[in-house]
This record gives C-alpha cells, sequence and structure tokens, in this order.
C-alpha cells in the first residue's frame, strides 16, 4: 500500500540557508534546549546571513546567533538551557547591549505565533497587565473589549515569520513531521506562522511508515505547512530529542564555559561550529 | 522521630500556602516548593492535581529530583495546555524573586537597566501571565536586604499596588498568598495589602526578620510562631517525598 504521489521536498542544510537572506524574522522552534534544529542553526553560523530576528522559546539557538552576531534582535519569553537555568552567550549579549530584546510573557509569546498562523493582527490577553512587559515594548498596544463588560486587554500582535526551523524525530519526505517525544512545543504554530517551513528530522520514513513508531496523535506536522526537509540524525545535539537521545550535558557545560573566555570560544567555534557538514560535525564531538 | 530542621519548616510553612485551594493544579516551581506541594496533596490537600515536570498530571506522591520514578500519569498537559490552565484560572503556582518590594511586585528578570542590564536574568517567563491569572506564592531562599527591597527594578509579576491601578476587573483573579523565607512566613493580609509577618520560624526574632528587610513590614502585635511539621509530615519529607535530603541545600 503506498500513498498518491507526493512532492518530494528532501534538501540539505545548506540548501535551506540559501533559502534565507539577511534581515529576515526566522523562528526556532523546540523549547530551552529541547529538540532544537541545530543542524539547521550551525548551517546558519557558517553562513554569511546577518541582522536576524530570532523568535524562539530561546536556548543555545539564540546563545549561538548571540554569539556570532548574527542575531539584530530577539524575541523571547526566556532563554534558558535548562539544567544551566540562564543561557551565558545570551545574557552576554543583553548586559553589552549588542542585541535589541523584546521579551513577552512566555504565554503571551505563544498568542503571537498563534494569532500569525490563524492571520490574524492580534490574540487578546490579560497576561502582561500591571508588569513591565509593557514598559519595556512600547510597540505592545492594548485593546477594549467590544462587548457589555469593556475589559482593556493587552493586544499581542502576530509574529510573522519569515521562516521557521523544526526538529522533528520523524519525517517523510513531503514533509509530514513527527514527534515522539513528550511535547510538541509550539513547531506546529512556528510552522503555520511562517512563509515558509524547514523541518530536519532524525529520520526519513516513507509515509505508510510513519505509524511504525508513534499514534496518530503524534503527526502534528502536516507537510502543508513544510517546505523542506532535511534528513540529520542527531540534529538537534546538544539538545535533547527523546526517545532518541538525551541532552549531551558534557557538551552543553563545553558550550556554556566558552561564554566567559573568547579563546575558549574561538576553538570551540573552529573545531565544532566551523564543520562544514553536520557529519563533520558529529565526528569532532565523537572524536573528544 | 528527630526534631525537624529549617528546611522542614519552611516546607510545611509553604504547604500551608495551598491549605483550602481544592481540587486545582499545584505547581511549584524549585525544588523545595515541589517538596511543599506533594507534602500537602499526601496530607491535608488530596485533591490538589500536581504536575512532575515533564508534561504529564502524576496521580501519586513521586520522589523529588528521581527522573526514573514510576509515575501513576492522569493527565497530559503539554506546554501549551499549561498556559490554558494558567488562563482557565484553576492554578496556584510558587516562583522565586530576586527582588520584591512591599506590595508583592517581583523581579526574577533582570538587575540594573533594563536596556543594558547589570545581570540578565530568567526574563519576563510566564510570572506577568501568571500573576494576573492565577494565585501565586514565593519562596525566596535569601531573605535579605538585596532581595526585599524599596522598589525593584524590573516588574515581572506584578504587585497589589499596580493591580489596584488596573481596576477591580482586571485584579479580579490577582492573588499572593504566601512568601516564605528561612526567617519567616510573610502574607498580604492587610487593608491595603503591604506585606505582613506572619508567623516566625522556630529561633527567629522580629528583629532578625526587620532587619534583612529593606522595606518596612506590616507587624501584628501577636505573632504566632510557624507551624511545626507532624512526625507524619517529617516522615512522608524524610522517607517517600525527598529520601535524599535534595531540600536542604535551598535553606543557606
Amino acid at each position: 500500500m503506498t500513498g498518491e504521489r507526493v512532492p518530494d521536498k528532501r534538501m540539505s542544510e545548506d540548501e535551506v540557508v540559501a533559502e534565507l537572506d539577511s534581515g529576515m524574522t526566522i523562528g526556532i522552534g523546540g523549547w530551552g534546549s529541547r529538540r532544537k534544529p541545530m543542524s539547521l542553526v550551525r548551517a546558519i553560523l557558517r553562513s554569511s546571513l546577518r541582522d536576524l530576528t530570532i523568535v524562539s522559546y530561546g536556548g543555545p539557538d539564540i546563545g549561538l546567533l548571540c554569539a556570532t552576531g548574527q542575531a539584530r534582535k530577539v524575541v523571547y519569553g526566556f532563554v534558558s538551557l535548562d539544567t544551566i537555568p540562564l543561557e551565558p552567550h545570551f545574557r552576554i549579549a543583553r548586559q553589552s547591549a549588542t542585541v535589541e530584546a523584546m521579551e513577552l510573557d512566555e504565554g503571551a509569546f505563544y498568542l503571537g505565533l498563534l494569532a500569525a498562523a490563524h492571520r490574524v493582527p492580534f490574540y487578546p490577553t490579560r497576561a502582561g497587565l500591571g508588569s513591565d512587559m509593557l514598559t519595556h515594548n512600547p510597540g505592545l498596544r492594548t485593546v477594549t473589549s467590544p462587548y457589555d463588560d469593556g475589559e482593556e486587554l493587552v493586544a499581542i500582535p502576530a509574529m510573522h515569520l519569515d521562516a521557521a526551523l523544526l526538529h522533528m524525530n520523524r519525517a517523510d519526505a513531503a514533509g509530514n513531521g513527527q514527534f515522539l517525544g513528550p511535547d510538541l512545543y509550539f513547531d506546529d504554530l512556528f510552522a503555520m506562522a511562517a512563509e515558509h517551513t524547514y523541518m530536519s528530522c532524525e529520520k526519513l520514513v516513507r509515509t505508510e511508515n510513519l505509524l511504525d513508531e508513534g499514534s496518530v496523535h503524534t503527526l502534528r506536522i502536516p507537510r502543508i505547512s513544510v517546505d523542506g526537509v532535511v534528513e540529520a540524525p542527531r540534529g538537534a545535539h546538544f539538545t535533547e530529542c527523546p526517545p532518541d537521545y538525551d541532552r549531551d550535558e558534557a557538551f552543553q557545560r563545553e558550550y556554556a564555559a566558552t561564554a566567559k573566555d573568547g579563546d575558549a570560544w574561538k576553538a570551540f567555534r573552529a573545531r565544532y561550529l566551523d564543520a562544514p557538514s553536520h557529519d563533520a560535525y558529529l565526528e569532532a564531538v565523537d572524536g573528544r | 522521630m528527630t526534631s525537624a530542621t529549617l528546611d522542614e519548616i519552611c516546607v510545611v510553612a509553604l504547604a500551608e500556602a495551598f491549605r483550602g485551594d481544592g481540587e486545582i493544579l499545584c505547581n511549584p516551581i524549585g525544588l523545595l516548593p515541589m517538596c511543599a506541594g506533594r507534602l500537602a496533596r499526601a496530607t491535608f490537600a488530596p485533591e490538589l492535581a500536581y504536575t512532575d515536570g515533564v508534561s504529564v498530571l502524576a496521580a501519586n506522591t513521586l520522589p523529588v529530583g528521581d527522573p526514573d520514578a514510576d509515575c501513576v500519569t492522569e493527565a497530559y498537559v503539554p506546554y501549551r495546555t499549561m498556559f490554558d490552565i494558567v488562563w482557565s484560572g484553576k492554578r496556584h503556582v510558587v516562583m522565586g524573586a530576586s527582588q520584591i518590594d512591599r506590595f508583592g511586585n517581583q523581579n526574577f528578570a533582570a538587575i540594573g537597566d533594563y536596556a543594558r542590564p547589570k545581570a540578565q536574568l530568567l526574563g519576563m517567563r510566564g510570572a506577568p501571565g501568571n500573576l494576573i491569572n492565577d494565585t501565586t506564592s514565593y519562596w525566596i531562599p535569601n531573605h535579605s536586604t538585596r532581595v526585599f527591597v524599596p522598589e525593584v527594578d524590573v516588574v515581572s509579576g506584578p504587585g497589589y499596588d499596580r493591580m489596584r491601578d488596573l481596576g477591580e476587573r482586571a485584579s479580579r483573579f490577582h492573588e499572593i498568598r504566601r512568601v516564605v523565607t528561612p526567617l519567616a512566613a510573610l502574607d498580604f493580609e492587610t487593608t491595603d495589602h503591604r506585606m505582613r509577618l506572619r508567623s516566625l520560624h522556630p529561633g527567629i526574632s522580629v528583629e532578625q526578620v526587620v532587619e534583612n528587610t529593606g522595606f518596612e513590614l506590616v507587624i501584628p502585635e501577636d505573632i504566632p510562631p510557624s507551624r511545626l511539621p507532624t512526625d507524619e509530615e517529617l516522615r512522608l519529607l524524610r522517607e517517600v517525598i525527598d529520601p535524599h535530603g535534595l531540600r536542604k541545600a535551598e535553606v543557606s
């Protein structure tokens, strides 16, 4: 039994990056140091892309793009490595004001993605009223309920993305994505909020095999929102990608330690980040 | 049972914050607060629902810091559902604070000038939405004038004065139930919702609390001692909830 003929969207990391431009707003799926599309992020690090706005439930994706200076602005609810609560490279960028920050309540952030996905200008929420989220984001507006209650709410603007990058456990060549871990996070909304979505996966499988490892409930990224698929085993390294693998805590500590030491950062970058391909990166990781 | 140690008194003081909450999501963040939530549910508040931290609600009492413990799963709560619960209001969250003021304005976002902070901390995280939608308590392991300040640098979680300015409708779900520190339990049960000394932990004087608080607290005439754990609470805490004593690292 086979499906009807469907498009083949397979690409390489570098082909994905060739579709991106400097100045773009790029959303990155995952959460903190969990299931981040790191092989795609590293392809950006190797490129000449700059002046990027990065929209993310932030982890090392934001930290790395701050460290290389390619992020001009970051939009986030938090930036964390989970077991290392504060992302050290991001902290340095904030504390030296080298990156513009739009910090939102992490639930409000979800509404911004949802509004973009639904193509409405905003979603209202109570979150943010009374806090400095409004003080420090003077662009955020409130809206008055048109109903009898007349309640004033924060209008979280749609976070339109030029491109979204995701990493899934499994996918088919047509762009149907599957998460097998505990949480999809907001990856489906990133995909729908973006003009173009590029999805890496641990393993490409045939469409008819998508239910081999997970129930139908895990097929949450339909191909209609996906433009390109990259097969990247261990593509989320060093972030976690259960059930395929846990976070590489030792490597994450090594990465975090480079924030305080310029020479260590240079060496880390040369050894791992400048590796010309995902395979070369994995070779460097395994050879340490 | 040997007598209770300070960390155990703090756990019980924080567990008491959940008394009377009914069938809601108990969502303490941090290790000692997790001990408190699990203890409350295992004893006087069995109707509380409890997160295990990784996308499910656990029906049984799990030990803290043990990801391999056998979890009896009763619901699937990925982050998206968690935000829906936050906004629907059936939740009592415990957070930390790098700074807090007399009306309960909390900061764990950044220290110094926001545009170029001296120290970037957690960011807003869920504080703005938590405070305006759910009951919130705080566990503050460092009771000092650096944390209890006249004015916080950034308001991530709004306090009672800011809520008063927003009006009754916007503030109707806001409640800061309790602040627990290694010195005392505090609350906002005063006419103008200024922070009040609620109970003193054993061996702590009013003067110690006042000295370590950077603003004027409401000090009632009679201040009860913080409740001591029962033998059953000590047993649960020491043998079931936190057999390795991980909570002790959070109390200086």
